[in-house]
């Protein structure tokens, strides 16, 4: 069975159809790229998978391991596995990161019925995942997000992904904003989350983020369809042409 | 499982509509006569065994009221109270001096134990102390004066606050037994006519509590006083009074709940401060009075005359307040800024869900040269409800130096609430810096979403964003009162959004 299954995807914003019939396929441990031009519906696409509200689904239907994922609350999807690392993380001034992270990791578990994890347990945890994404301690002790810079707050959203352990992962542009040696400990923390047991679908414009993270598969997508799948090679190949053969074919 | 711990989780149980402390004692009460009339005021003096002076003053106090008219300028909207058909005075019986825990009636103390927050203080009221190698650095010894209608049924640690000269008692006591520190200080800070809430008290109050510092004693323990009103159709008029002597320094805590009822019940209290010399108080309030069901039916009418008096150079009072409950809340803790370089600060949270209105704010009155005074103020609004911020800076023309810094912020959630600030500002001389900063923003559903794809749950999401929108304010409660505030604001907010 795969792991995430979007069948002919409808989805209106305000009254305006944004997705047109999407069906992506995507099986445990595998890693599956999305390209495509702005405003093509990729942020869309991952929000409506997240349960994000404002979005109507008027056809076709999301299965995450067979089940429904439209009817589930989003915080329902969050605890079965669903992550999703946002294109424009937010800030929540009051909240240490810490305590948030602490706060999130527990609902988790109390949704899966697991105990919550102990104290010491968790601070060792947290260090040992911080430390590998060379983000200081001193930042975990700030509020979330609040005066990070770009870079920094894609960093803290890879933190929380190797923390939670999802086993969907959807990273929405994550190399945006970030340096060359950003990108490089950021993708190499991604990298080290690849197991058989997970899947990620990483949402990029650039081909550079590729050459780290190496995709399984490649899509592109153009105003609310997939309208090509292939290998890591189509990457390289948009890199030279552009979009515009795919507009086309939209 | 901690006593808060289970608390919260029991109070999670409970449906949005159903006010976690209402239930109702049933035990006998000794009962004052319908109605208010100076047979009511003599009924009250006499069951407290009054000396005529303080009948007098009572009295004096009622006939001011009968002359006065309730304010109609807060933002607030209700039926008009009708002031005959309230009991002024209702004791548990039966009624006898109560020394020690065991005199309490059995079910006065299973009243407490259902209460939430002062779980915790009923450990206190047994004087349970924590076993060795449990002990929490952070859970200090706290003696609870407990108010239950209009009496004080227990205080506690009197013995070990005694050795330090501390006096801590129900003011019906200090009323005998200390006359002169209440003669002096009594009415000195909030006059018998001051307001048609405060005059009414003054005529009518039956307990509180009274604390006494001496000079350069620095109170060994938090103070806490527990009020909770049961009696139906009964007042509650409690009467605080505070004096910290110079070079002294005093925590006190209160809290207080309501059972849930279909009628309003009025609760009038009056509160009065006294800093000497560099001496400082510190005052902490977890209101949680019952606000009404999801219709707007029930819940207290909260008209409370708060004021600490900075009457020696280098004092201090800080008010700290968490306003979660009562239908209305009618309450402005102010400092009168008397001696050179005093300081005044309010923190405050108000947070209004279902059809609430509150109504609250601070003076902050300069009057001594160089007196400083702080305002941060948090409102939030869910729900119906109406949140008004009211503040009142003024210096004085001899007051030079004068300085204050205001913070209001109020955070909207859902879009049927309401958010006011209404400051005033009154500089008599041009010495003075007074600097206001106001916002009012609607809770982000972007960020709401952030928590909830982590895990949250919508209300854990929205007890998260709004705890951290307050941190400032919690930050200057007591260590135990500021845990139990947090969870206490998540669980006031559920079924706001949605
Ligand atoms: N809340 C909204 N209201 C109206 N239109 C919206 C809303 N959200 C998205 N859209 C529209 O939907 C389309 C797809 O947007 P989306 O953010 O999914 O694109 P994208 O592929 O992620 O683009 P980018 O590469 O710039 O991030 C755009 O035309 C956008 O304007
Ligand atoms: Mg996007």
């Amino acid at each position: 069975m795969a792991l995430l299954e979007v069948k002919d995807l409808k989805v209106r914003v305000e009254e305006r159809e944004i997705l047109h019939g999407l069906t992506l396929t995507v099986n445990e441990g595998e890693v599956h790229a999305i390209m495509g031009p702005n405003g093509s519906g990729k942020s869309t696409l991952s929000h409506v998978i997240a349960g994000k509200p404002g979005y109507e689904v008027t056809d076709g239907e999301i299965l995450f391991r067979g089940e429904d994922l439209l009817e589930m609350s989003p915080d329902e999807r969050a605890a079965k596995g669903v992550f999703l690392a946002f294109q424009y993380p937010v800030e929540i001034p009051g909240v240490t990161t810490m305590n948030f992270l602490r706060t999130a990791l527990n609902a988790q578990r109390k949704a899966r019925g697991e105990s919550e994890l102990m104290v010491p347990d968790f601070l060792k945890k947290v260090r040992e995942v911080s430390k590998s994404l060379n983000i200081p301690q001193d930042m975990l002790k700030r509020g979330v997000n609040v005066g990070f810079s770009g870079g920094e707050k894609k960093r803290n959203e890879v933190l929380q992904m190797a923390l939670f352990e999802p086993s969907l992962c959807i990273l929405d542009e994550m190399d945006s904003g970030l340096d060359i040696d950003a990108l490089r400990i950021a993708a190499d923390g991604v990298n080290a989350l690849r197991s058989p047991g997970r899947a990620m679908v990483v949402i990029t414009h650039y081909q550079r983020l590729l050459n780290y993270i190496v995709p399984d598969v490649v899509h592109v997508m153009s105003r609310g369809r997939v309208v090509k799948s292939g290998g890591k090679e189509l990457a390289l190949e948009l890199e030279a042409s552009g979009y515009a053969q795919f507009e086309d074919a939209a | 499982m901690p006593a808060v711990q289970e608390t919260v989780e029991r109070v999670k149980r409970i449906d949005v509509d159903q006010y976690r402390y209402g239930f109702e004692t049933l035990i006998e009460s000794d009962k004052a006569p319908k109605g208010l009339s100076e047979e009511t005021v003599k009924f009250i003096s006499q069951k407290k065994n009054e000396p005529d002076w303080m009948l007098q003053w009572r009295l004096e106090a009622y006939r001011r009221w009968l002359t006065m008219q309730e304010p109609t300028w807060a933002r607030v909207d209700y039926p008009k109270i009708d002031f005959q058909d309230l009991y002024y005075y209702a004791a548990p019986k039966p009624k006898k001096t109560v020394s020690s825990l065991d005199e309490i009636d059995p079910e006065i103390l299973k009243t407490y134990e259902k209460l939430g927050i002062p779980l915790r203080e009923v450990a206190m009221l047994e004087g349970v102390e924590p076993k060795p190698g449990e002990e929490d650095p952070a859970r200090r010894k706290i003696a609870v004066d407990a108010v239950f209608d209009s009496v004080s049924v227990a205080t506690t640690f009197k013995a070990e606050l005694k050795k330090a000269g501390v006096i801590f008692m129900p003011i019906s006591e200090a009323i005998r037994e200390h006359p002169e520190l209440v003669q002096k200080y009594l009415g000195s800070v909030v006059p018998t006519s001051d307001n048609f809430y405060a005059t009414l008290n003054s005529a009518v109050f039956s307990d509180g509590s009274f604390v006494y510092v001496p000079p350069g004693v620095r109170c060994p323990m938090e103070l806490s006083t527990y009020f909770r009103i049961n009696e139906r159709n009964t007042g509650q008029f409690e009467r605080t009074l505070i004096i910290a002597d110079k070079g002294s320094y005093v925590s006190y805590l209160e809290g207080c709940t309501a059972p849930q009822r279909d009628e309003n019940q009025l609760h009038a209290a009056v509160v009065e401060l006294v800093a000497l010399d560099d001496a400082e108080i510190k005052y902490s309030t977890v209101q949680n009075w019952y606000p009404g069901n999801s219709e707007g039916k029930g819940g207290i009418y909260n008209f409370v005359t708060k004021r600490g008096d900075c009457r020696g150079a280098n004092s201090k009072i800080s008010w700290t307040q968490v306003e979660t409950g009562s239908a209305i809340t009618w309450k402005y803790p102010s400092c009168i800024l008397r001696g050179d370089n005093s300081r005044g600060e309010f923190y405050s949270i108000a947070i209004s869900n279902g059809y609430q209105q509150v109504d609250s704010g601070t003076k902050m009155i300069h009057l001594g040269k160089n007196t400083s005074s702080r305002i941060i103020s948090k409102g939030i609004a869910a729900g119906k409800s109406q949140n008004t911020y009211r503040g009142l800076v003024t210096a004085h023309r001899k007051a030079t130096g004068a300085r204050n810094f205001t913070a209001c912020d109020s955070l909207l959630i859902g879009d049927k609430c309401g958010a006011h600030t209404v400051p005033y500002i009154e500089a008599k001389n041009s010495s003075a810096t007074f600097e206001h900063e106001a916002t009012t923003s609607k809770i982000s559903e972007d960020v709401l979403f952030y928590c909830i794809q982590r895990g949250l749950s919508q209300e854990e999401a929205v007890g998260l964003v709004v705890n951290g929108f307050v941190k400032d304010v919690l930050q200057q409660l007591p260590m135990e009162f500021a845990v139990e505030a947090q969870k206490l604001i998540s669980i006031s907010l559920e079924g706001s959004v949605g």
